[in-house]
């Protein structure tokens, strides 16, 4: 970029703010962030994913998550006229260098997947010792200094979003990336996502646009029937979607 | 490795390997044994009385080693401590600390303990050095073992007894919940999982104490107490009946309404688990020995043919029980939660989850109970005038 | 052992035991019992002292789990910036990317995680971008994508040319081609 030195030292200053509030600390040192004003979850439209998996990759770096597993992934499938069952679904590497051609067979289209941060969790009601829990602003999170890795979580979860992270023999997934949305940021999958297809959402803030975006449009959770209370809504989700 | 079709991507690897097949195994034969010593003490069953001593042994023998496949198993044993400090109250495995404490403590040390006493006080009397530190500290300083004492025993470890039946329907019991009360998981979710997992815990004890006590008569050069191991082997039958038509029950109401997991569970069991679920757990590890078992009931077999018929079938049995958790275990995480893949579970050879593991914790029960017997003989020695005394170790 | 007279012995005895308390309570004959009370005792007693030592304080504060996880997982590292941080500096670049077909990417979608660039603009320099890998992650065509989704078999449409020789990536419609149309 061209910028001239006195734009730099004008410019300076006001980033420098910018970023303070960003590197705000604890929730304590940022009194802004008050927990009982929040409760997170997330939208994610099928109609606009692209499968180019950018946000698989934005959510390995902010989370430095292992390589071969997946705090998010996304899922393509390919439905060939009514038969719901005979699906075929892929998800090369979680999607995260994207998806190749298979041709122009039947319907298809991609899901992003992530953990639902259910309000009736079934991964924290198993939690033997209280290591993963439904933080007070709806956000399921993994203490990794108390899990002691059993993998009852694992088992529990129907949308197999948990895995244990093989350097610290603890449970892990997303954290609907809670060190970024108690700074006022968005998480970093909805901030790489180019066409705006995953949306954090905080169903307490009455200004928050998914408030009027549920009112008009038809959105589904996955697996309704385990009544898991899940958080994640999906704007166009096919009935063939697992 | 191998998936078939789609897995979500975290569901390829295992997380429960072989030692969780174990744990349930393990706990399993120690509800069992101890079912069946309560049979003489509760039900005055007094045919099964020479095995009485020996179930308890043996089920203290491999509930001290329970907890070690699960230690193995954990990310971080180190705070496996946790589940007594901040037990989740929903969390069925949290249980686990506290019941396995009072089963251990409260029902089977208490009532080994109120059981031996008399014969811990002699052979501290008839010891010396070591030994008789050991038997001195296990009388925890009383050596009253007038009558009126030892009827106090007998009352008391009548009580204990009567407690020690649903404290190990409960120990075993809530593992079966631990699987089925899992919704996300349709291979485990059903409420038959615990009555299913404490029948078989009971064919599978019953069937160890049969096997170790034939064996260990023989090892002994003494005769086979015919009517106990016919009266061990019937409750054996009866208990494998019940077992099989609640796995049958289980089995036949899913093919009925095939619900949206029946297709890939009912390939998954026609494929990757036809060996260890039809081969071996039901024709083999449960046919077969109710088979052999009616014989024994329907025709007059002479002793020496029901003795071995006993022994085949019990170790069928045994082969079949383990079969069993395992179908349960690795079967329950073979099959994705999708309903649209499968993978595959390949046990290490060395490896702290891996098979040579496995054969060590199975056979480290058998050593303790070894040393058990050694310390506490379940038998009293006859010499030649038939006047028993008691053996030290 | 198992003969039914020592049975039937043991069973009058325990009948007996019942009939008359008095001489099987004396003390001395329930002592042991006692003793094993007290061993149980005093190891539930060791018990909750340990567990008052080695439950975390924070340990129930919002709910059954360590309240100081929750401050202690909103206090990782950042490393996507966010767009609103670039734009405080890079106002000329916002200025063209507004107006154009991806006023709604961020910029880390393309130029990746920045956090530190932003806290150092002059010691952490971004990568310049390669066109022709970063531009077909998105706008390769595959039939699963959106159809209204802008999307070109990349072998025929630019014949191994990187994509920024034709596209200016802020404000990638090319006016010209546009206007044909």
């Amino acid at each position: 970029m061209s910028m001239t030195r006195r734009q730099l030292l004008i410019l300076l200053p006001a980033a420098a703010v910018a970023w303070e509030h960003v590197l705000a600390g604890t929730p304590e040192n940022a009194p802004n962030y008050k927990t009982t004003e929040h409760w997170w979850g997330m939208l994610l439209d099928i109609t606009k994913c692209i499968g180019c998996g950018s946000c698989v990759r934005a959510c390995q770096l902010e989370n430095h998550v292992p390589d071969g597993y997946f705090r998010t992934w996304v899922e393509r499938y390919v439905v060939r006229d009514w038969g719901f069952e005979h699906v075929h679904v892929d998800s090369p590497d979680g999607g995260k260098n994207g998806f190749p051609n298979l041709g122009n067979e039947g319907k298809s289209f991609f899901v992003p997947k992530l953990c639902n941060h259910c309000a009736d969790s079934p991964c924290t009601q198993v939690c033997p010792v209280g290591a993963t829990f439904v933080s007070p602003d709806g956000v399921v999170l993994v203490d990794p200094k108390y899990c002691l890795g059993c993998r009852y979580c694992v088992q529990a979860c129907p949308y197999g979003c948990r895995f244990i992270n093989p350097g610290t023999n603890t449970a892990e997934k997303c954290s609907l990336c809670y060190h970024r949305i108690t700074k006022d940021l968005t998480t970093a999958c909805c901030e790489a996502c180019p066409t705006g297809a995953r949306q954090l959402a905080d169903l307490k803030n009455p200004a928050d646009p998914v408030h009027e975006f549920l009112k008009t449009h038809s959105v589904q959770v996955l697996k309704p029937h385990l009544a898991t209370g899940a958080k994640a809504f999906y704007n166009g989700l096919d009935g063939s979607v697992r | 490795m191998p998936v078939e079709g789609f897995m979500y991507p975290n569901e390829i690897e295992l997380q429960w390997s072989v030692l969780i097949v174990l744990y349930p195994f393990l706990t399993g034969l120690v509800a069992g044994a101890f079912i069946l010593a309560s049979l003489e003490r509760v039900f005055l069953v007094e045919a099964v009385k020479p095995t009485y001593r020996l179930a308890l042994l043996t089920a203290l023998a491999f509930l001290l080693v329970a907890p070690l496949p699960l230690q193995l198993h954990l990310g971080h044993p180190e705070r496996s401590f946790e589940m007594y400090l901040t037990p989740h109250r929903s969390s069925a495995m949290a249980m686990f600390g506290f019941v396995y404490l009072w089963y251990l403590m409260a029902v089977l040390v208490l009532e080994i303990w109120l059981d031996y006493r008399k014969d811990i006080v002699l052979m501290m009397q008839a010891s010396s050095g070591v030994k008789k530190w050991i038997y001195r500290v296990m009388t925890l300083g009383s050596t009253n073992i007038s009558p009126e004492a030892l009827r106090v025993d007998t009352r008391a470890g009548w009580i204990i007894t009567l407690i020690g039946i649903p404290s190990a329907f409960l120990l075993h019991g809530y593992v079966g919940f631990i699987f089925g009360s899992i919704k996300a998981n349709p291979w485990w979710s059903t409420p038959l999982m615990p009555v299913v997992f404490l029948f078989s815990a009971m064919v599978s004890g019953i069937a160890a104490v049969l096997l170790i006590y034939m064996f260990v008569t023989k090892y002994r050069g003494r005769t086979i107490d015919m009517r106990c191991v016919d009266t061990v082997a019937r409750y054996l039958f009866y208990t494998f009946l019940i077992d099989f038509s609640l796995e049958m029950l289980d089995l036949i109401h899913r093919i009925y309404e095939a619900d949206e997991s029946f297709r890939s569970l009912d390939f998954m069991v026609h494929t990757r688990l036809y060996l260890s679920q039809v081969v071996i757990q039901i024709v083999t590890g449960t046919v077969i020995p109710i088979l052999l078992l009616a014989l024994t009931q329907v025709f007059n077999l002479n002793p020496n043919t029901r003795k071995r018929i006993y022994g085949l079938a019990g170790s069928l049995t045994l082969i079949g029980i383990f079969a069993m958790r395992w179908n349960v275990v690795i079967g329950g995480q073979l099959f994705s939660k999708s309903f649209l893949g499968y993978t595959t579970y390949k046990v290490a050879l060395v490896a702290r989850e891996g098979l040579l593991t496995s054969i060590f914790l199975m056979v480290l029960p058998l050593g303790i109970l070894w040393v058990l017997v050694k310390l506490l003989p379940p038998w009293v020695e006859k010499d030649e005038a038939g006047v028993s005394t008691a053996t030290p170790a | 052992m198992g003969s039914p007279d020592v049975i039937a012995s043991g069973l009058q005895e325990i009948r007996r035991a019942k009939l008359r308390p008095s001489a099987t309570m004396a003390f001395k004959n329930v002592a042991h019992l006692f003793r094993i009370a007290l061993a149980f005792a005093i190891g539930f007693a060791i018990f909750l002292v340990v567990r008052e030592l080695l439950v975390p304080k924070s340990f129930g504060r919002y709910g059954h789990y360590r309240g100081d996880a929750l401050n202690e997982i909103a206090s990782r590292p950042i490393s996507y910036a966010g767009h609103e941080v670039c734009e405080t500096c890079h106002a000329d670049v916002l200025d063209v990317k507004k107006r154009g077909r991806h006023a709604r990417v961020a910029c880390e979608s393309c130029h990746g995680p920045l956090a530190n660039h932003a806290q150092d603009p002059a010691s952490v320099v971004p990568a310049k971008l390669d066109t022709a890998v970063l531009c077909v992650r998105c706008h390769e065509a595959n039939h699963s994508k959106p159809m209204d989704f802008p999307q070109v078999h990349s072998a025929d449409h630019s014949a191994g040319l990187p994509c920024n020789t034709c596209h200016q990536p802020h404000t990638p419609r090319i006016e010209a081609e546009a206007k044909k149309k």
